[in-house]
């Protein structure tokens, strides 16, 4: 029976990892490769980087860190944060990222992952919605949450889907940095929409919170901050998703 | 020992380079070449693939005699061949991913589009699901029934003899995820990703 899957997500900014840890026995607490290592070693299913360095002349550290947590993790590594271009995700596959996560230029121009998804396999092409609720329905935001774009998330969802997107990683705006849960509605009107894998994002405090992510639909559910500050490690999420008969890899 | 990754443009090969390097450590040298002398010379061959069926195979197609190369390393002269997604794939005779296609023709069988069940089922089929060891393979050495692997796809391979197959998977329907006919082993899930009992697996292949 295929499982649930659960993602840590760690930002990185300038080849180092942004937010503080609170593990001990870090050697070095900001380097992305040795933080994705511990997340593979406690059962993480994939690992997912968010690449936010906000500079063009540091945007190569990123490359760095990929190759090398490629070489010591061997569990799926999706990249993402200002992928653009076929160039980009062609790079990013190369240096040892399994996927690569386009958001803006996906809302800019599909044939961005029309074509990437033909050249790569739409195996490596996810899509990665930013929404934020907007009366009945929900509106995507672009660069990283800033630019308002008008289009309904939802009719977004199935346009992409049927460009080659492989997955879709739906974050609600409105609840990303609360810990208050996942936005279950914006979860629950994606995944019955589209036939692809959805990845639920944005807002996760609690373990129940993975919980009603999986229960809305989504095949897997990413988090950041309840594994980054030490919360919960991947482990107990798991147990505890297994005690509610989620069905995880243990 | 040589063991060659076949390198033909079939998408994103980094992680399998990566995991058999891991493992190789200094028992077996790993060669990532489409050069055909290499191939016939190596001990072992990996045949990657990603993308659709047909890019594959016409990947393949575009370099010169390759086909004929692993043809000859595999069935002539019998030697151990892995077949890796849709390098397993194209061990069948036909693909129905975007066209019919004509496949290697090394296990008679098809390669057709998971049936979803009207939506039911995700596609693609991807995460980590459990193997059902089916045959006692030795590429299943120290790898327990019902282990987990990451698998990545929406097209199966159904072989016409099922003896070859090893392992299946259960999804919308029993799905084959390895296969093993003399020399000549393929999986549908990916070893390069599924952490350490992959890696136990790659392990099993380069000891052979």
């Amino acid at each position: 029976m295929l499982k649930n899957r659960i993602i840590p997500c760690l930002d990185v900014k300038n080849g180092r990892v942004v937010k503080g840890i609170n593990f001990v026995d870090l050697k070095d607490a900001g380097d992305p490769v040795e933080q994705a290592k511990i997340y593979s070693d406690g059962g993480a299913d994939e690992i997912c980087f968010l690449d936010i360095t906000a500079s063009n002349e540091n945007r190569d550290t990123i490359y760095d860190v990929v190759e090398r947590t490629s070489k010591n993790c061997f569990v799926p590594l999706t990249v993402g944060g200002g992928v653009r271009s076929i160039e980009d995700i062609n790079k990013l596959l190369n240096c040892g990222a399994d996927k690569v996560s386009i958001n803006t230029a996906a809302v800019q121009n599909s044939k961005v992952v029309e074509e990437s998804s033909k050249k790569f396999g739409s195996q490596c092409i996810v899509v990665a919605i930013d929404a934020k609720k907007n009366g009945d329905t929900w509106e995507i935001f672009t660069h990283g949450g800033r630019n308002s774009t008008g289009i309904n998330a939802i009719e977004f969802a199935n346009k992409i889907e049927n460009c080659g997107a492989g997955e879709l990683l739906v974050t609600s705006m409105d609840k990303d940095g609360t810990q208050s849960g996942y936005d279950i509605e914006l979860m629950r009107k994606i995944s019955s929409n589209v036939n692809i894998p959805v990845i639920a994002s944005g807002g996760v405090g609690t373990l129940d919170h993975l919980a009603e992510g999986i229960k809305s639909g989504a095949s897997a559910v990413l988090a950041a901050s309840i594994f980054h500050y030490g919360t919960y490690s991947v482990k107990q999420a798991k147990q505890y998703l297994a005690s509610k008969d989620i069905p995880v890899r243990i | 020992m040589n063991v060659t990754i076949v390198d033909y443009n079939s998408g994103n090969i980094s992680s399998v380079i990566n995991s058999f390097k891991e493992v190789a450590k200094d028992k077996a040298n790993i060669e990532v070449t489409s050069n055909l002398n290499k191939i016939k010379s190596s001990d072992k061959v990996i045949l990657p693939g990603q993308g659709s069926f047909k890019s594959c195979v016409d990947a393949l197609n575009n370099i010169k005699g390759l086909v004929d190369t692993l043809n000859e390393f595999a069935i002539n002269n019998k030697k151990p061949l892995l077949g890796i997604c849709v390098g397993l794939q194209m061990f069948a005779d036909i693909g129905y991913e975007e066209t019919e296609t004509k496949g290697l023709g090394w296990i008679s069988g098809k390669v057709s589009k998971i049936d979803n069940q009207k939506g039911k089922y995700k596609l693609p089929h991807i995460g980590w699901n459990q193997i059902n060891i089916v045959k006692d393979s030795k590429i299943f050495k120290d790898i327990e029934n019902n282990s987990h692997m990451y698998f990545v796809h929406s097209y199966e391979f159904i072989p016409e003899d099922e003896n070859v197959i090893s392992a299946t998977t259960e999804y919308s329907s029993n799905i084959v995820c390895s296969v093993e006919k003399e020399n000549i082993f393929g999986t549908q899930f990916h070893p390069e990703k599924s952490d350490k009992i992959g890696l136990q697996m790659i392990n099993n292949f380069i000891n052979l």
